[in-house]
């Protein structure tokens, strides 16, 4: 019969609105302004109305979700920031935009460079995310962010990023990443073990050929 | 190297004794030819020994050898290797003579090579500029060109570290005074209309009064379609000639979107090219990416193992993007048809659950980089992978049938789609027509099965087929296609092993000096990366192969004698992503 097809398609639709509503009804107030709701609506199981009402609602971002760079610092006892960046070069290398200048900072008194970044730029503007940096960084120094709302009125100065506004704390980078900073942390504190455990061999080594000597 | 040049058909020297030898440079397994016998060597490759897919054309340029190097794959539709035929030339007199009249998928082809390297295809009937602009001096892709922004031939750039002198290339460089113009050609305000006829080409010839067959004498009438059109998928442009409503002539112009991806490519990293790959046919992120890392782990060899898991989540990732890719195509077919959003709008429900699996692993929705060569970026995690289970094993078999049943019987669609836009199998393996274009007109040529790369030799499924070329077959042959993804996809989540997902993934990847062309099934047809190393840590040639482009080719062909309202449908049934088209 011609036109069938066509009411069994409207069918499908038909379906659909209804299904709409069903979910509304059955879920009542949850469904919306809520984590549960926005959890509900990304799932295998949602029918109906799938959107989500950004800004006054936001998709939570998952821990590998990258979007511009930062440059992690740890904060020491003294409450003195200790950037972990070494200005070795390995992003700007990488980066298959070059989106990232490093001025290396040299020692004023004996002229070879020290081991921390003098200036450091960001222009996100030519940015890609692609995550490179982050991902051969061998100091985790330079880490993905989370934040996407980075929209503003300026294109030029604003959007080239500086030491000061590229720095965040580590506790930051572990807000956001918890899995990769407790892996790395677990990576870090075993590399600092075995370099306390191979020092204090020496140590004892050194007593010992003292002893031996006397 | 040699090894496999022995094992590869040998039958070309042997039918050609005086004319074909075997290159033999390091790296090299293609076979050399004069121009003077190019034609008649093709000829026989087509009719006598069964390479009758052209699939690739494009041009090396050997600067430091005064040379230019026009390189061919043929390709069997039966299935198998590629052979690769090469043609040397003087670089200051590049003249070869066209393959159109053989092969007509060289037509869009041979005239991309024109534009960008400056190679000559004598008797080509219209060998015009197709990517950039008529008044656009030199050719970009020659090794000696350099771009406007230019700042030094290979990344990494010298003044990012250890000093990095910070500043904007266009400060330096303002917007106007870094075009040059060739000569005679005063300003873009000043385009003479001679110029514009020449776009559009023979079209030209066609525009003006005729007598039909009642004798009435009408006009033809020329239409500018695109490129900002909402039918054409983004910014492309049809040129039309219309009697009435049907259409006479066709041609596409396109360009718009055109950022000299090869050139920048050449300027990368083999690493760095990996995420511009990625905005390639930016709604099939993963698929490029596994075309690239295809190629440059052909070049690689045996220095570059890909871990099991790594293997399995390549398919996972692969397979994910042709669903997402077909049934937001078939949205978009729809649209075209008239029926405005709601089967769009169904598509990108299960597009999105698809992006956060994409999102949760690779770190992007659209821009995955996800890929590396030996490997990929990382795991997927515990609580997606459950995730995915869930959509491969319940939500996306319940909306495919959904979608099957909401679309496949309409009788409006079965009306506006069956018997328009038909390409007959000769036709489309002519053209150079890849993919579910391909398929649909009744070649079963599907690469994961003719010439098997990474694991899908494993892994059980059917290639779909469409019978009658129109289409409505090549909507039906893409909602197959989704269904044998998801077998595929049932298999590869069933089987995945325990293990790494890469084993080194330096950032300084070199390769050994040669060619390559590696080549995937992409959800919109064959994506090949044509690569020629010279051993440093930049590619010295980057090609690619793009189905969109070369899908388009026949676009003239299935639209003439149809009506212009149909051209939109074929259009989308063809399903480009100008990102692609242009590159």
């Amino acid at each position: 019969m011609f036109g069938k097809g066509i009411l069994k398609g409207f069918s499908v639709t038909l379906r659909h609105i209804w299904r709409t509503y069903w979910d509304d009804l059955r879920r009542g107030r949850k469904r919306y302004n809520t984590e549960e709701g926005i959890e509900y609506r990304r799932s295998a199981d949602v029918e109906g109305l799938f959107t989500v009402k950004y800004p006054e609602e936001k998709l939570p971002t998952p821990e590998e979700f990258r979007y511009i760079p930062f440059l992690v610092y740890d904060e020491k006892e003294d409450g003195s920031e200790q950037i972990r960046c070494t200005s070795c070069g390995i992003c700007a290398k990488v980066c298959p935009p070059q989106c990232i200048w490093i001025y290396q900072t040299t020692d004023p008194e004996t002229g070879r460079p020290r081991p921390e970044p003098m200036e450091f730029y960001i222009d996100i503007d030519i940015c890609m995310n692609c995550g490179y940096c982050a991902e051969y960084c061998p100091f985790d120094a330079i880490k993905m962010d989370h934040d996407y709302e980075i929209a503003s009125y300026d294109r030029k100065e604003a959007h080239l990023f500086d030491l000061e506004h590229l720095m965040k704390p580590a506790s930051y980078y572990a807000e956001i990443r918890p899995e990769n900073y407790a892996r790395e942390e677990a990576i870090r504190q075993e590399k600092e073990a075995k370099k306390a455990a191979a020092a204090k061999r020496k140590a004892e080594r050194a007593a010992k050929a003292d002893a031996d000597s006397e | 190297m040699s090894e496999t040049t022995t094992t590869l058909p040998s039958e070309l020297v042997k039918r050609f004794p005086q004319k074909v030898k075997a290159d033999e440079r390091d790296g090299y397994e293609g076979y050399l030819v004069s121009s003077k016998d190019l034609v008649e060597v093709a000829t026989a490759l087509r009719d006598e020994l069964g390479y009758d897919y052209l699939s690739s054309v494009t041009a090396v340029d050997y600067i430091d050898d005064n040379m230019m190097e026009v390189v061919y794959h043929f390709y069997k539709s039966t299935g198998g290797r590629e052979l690769t035929l090469s043609v040397q030339v003087s670089r200051d007199k590049a003249e070869v003579p066209t393959l159109y009249e053989v092969f007509p998928s060289a037509d869009f082809q041979e005239r991309e090579v024109w534009d960008l390297l400056g190679v000559k295809f004598t008797g080509h009937p219209d060998l015009r500029r197709i990517l950039m602009w008529e008044g656009f001096e030199g050719h970009p892709l020659r090794k000696d060109y350099k771009e406007a922004f230019y700042q030094e031939d290979t990344k990494p750039f010298s003044n990012r570290w250890p000093e990095g002198e910070i500043y904007r290339a266009e400060d330096k460089n303002p917007f106007g005074k870094n075009v040059v113009y060739p000569k005679g050609f005063s300003s873009p305000e000043g385009v003479d209309p001679e110029v514009d006829a020449e776009m559009y080409g023979d079209l030209r010839d066609l525009a003006g009064a005729h007598v039909d067959d009642d004798g009435l004498a009408t006009d033809f009438v020329t239409v500018n379609m695109g490129p900002q059109h909402p039918s054409t998928h983004g910014v492309f442009r049809m040129g039309v000639v219309l009697d009435g409503e049907i259409i006479v002539a066709l041609k596409p112009v396109m360009g718009y979107l055109h950022r000299n991806h090869e050139k920048i490519g050449e300027r990368n990293t083999y690493l760095g090219n990996m995420p511009f790959t990625d905005r390639l046919d930016y709604l099939s992120s993963m698929a490029n990416n596994f075309s690239y890392a295809v190629a440059v782990e052909k070049m690689l060899g045996d220095k570059v193992k890909v871990p099991e898991r790594a293997e399995y989540l390549r398919v996972i990732m692969a397979e994910l993007t042709r669903i997402s890719n077909h049934i937001w195509a078939i949205g978009f077919l729809l649209n075209d048809l008239g029926a405005y959003f709601t089967p769009t709008l169904y598509a990108t429900e299960e597009r999105e659950l698809i992006l956060d699996i994409f999102e949760a692993t690779a770190g992007s929705r659209m821009m995955c980089n996800y890929f590396r060569f030996g490997g990929v970026s990382r795991d997927i995690p515990e609580e997606y992978f459950v995730k995915l289970k869930r959509l491969v094993h319940e939500r996306l078999p319940r909306k495919v049938d959904d979608l099957d049943r909401y679309l496949t019987d309409n009788e409006i669609i079965k009306e506006r789609c069956q018997g328009v836009g038909v390409l007959t199998p000769d036709e489309a393996i002519a053209y150079g027509a890849s993919g579910p274009v391909l398929r649909a007109s009744g070649v079963p040529y599907d690469i994961r099965r003719a010439e098997p790369y990474g694991i899908y030799d494993r892994f059980d499924f059917d290639v779909s087929v469409g019978y009658h070329g129109d289409t409505y077959d090549r909507y039906l042959v893409r909602m197959f296609e989704v269904r044998q993804s998801l077998k595929i996809l049932e298999q590869a989540v069933r089987d995945i092993p325990e293990g790494p997902v890469i084993l080194k993934n330096p950032y300084n990847v070199r390769v050994p000096a040669g060619e390559a062309y590696g080549r995937t099934e992409a959800p919109k047809g064959e994506l090949g990366f044509y690569l020629v190393s010279d051993g440093t840590a930049n590619p010295f040639r980057y090609h690619i192969r793009s189905p969109s482009f070369i899908n388009i080719t026949a676009l003239e062909k299935m639209c003439v004698g149809g009506k212009i309202a149909d051209a939109v449908a074929v259009l989308g049934s063809i399903d480009i992503v100008l990102g692609e088209v242009d590159r």
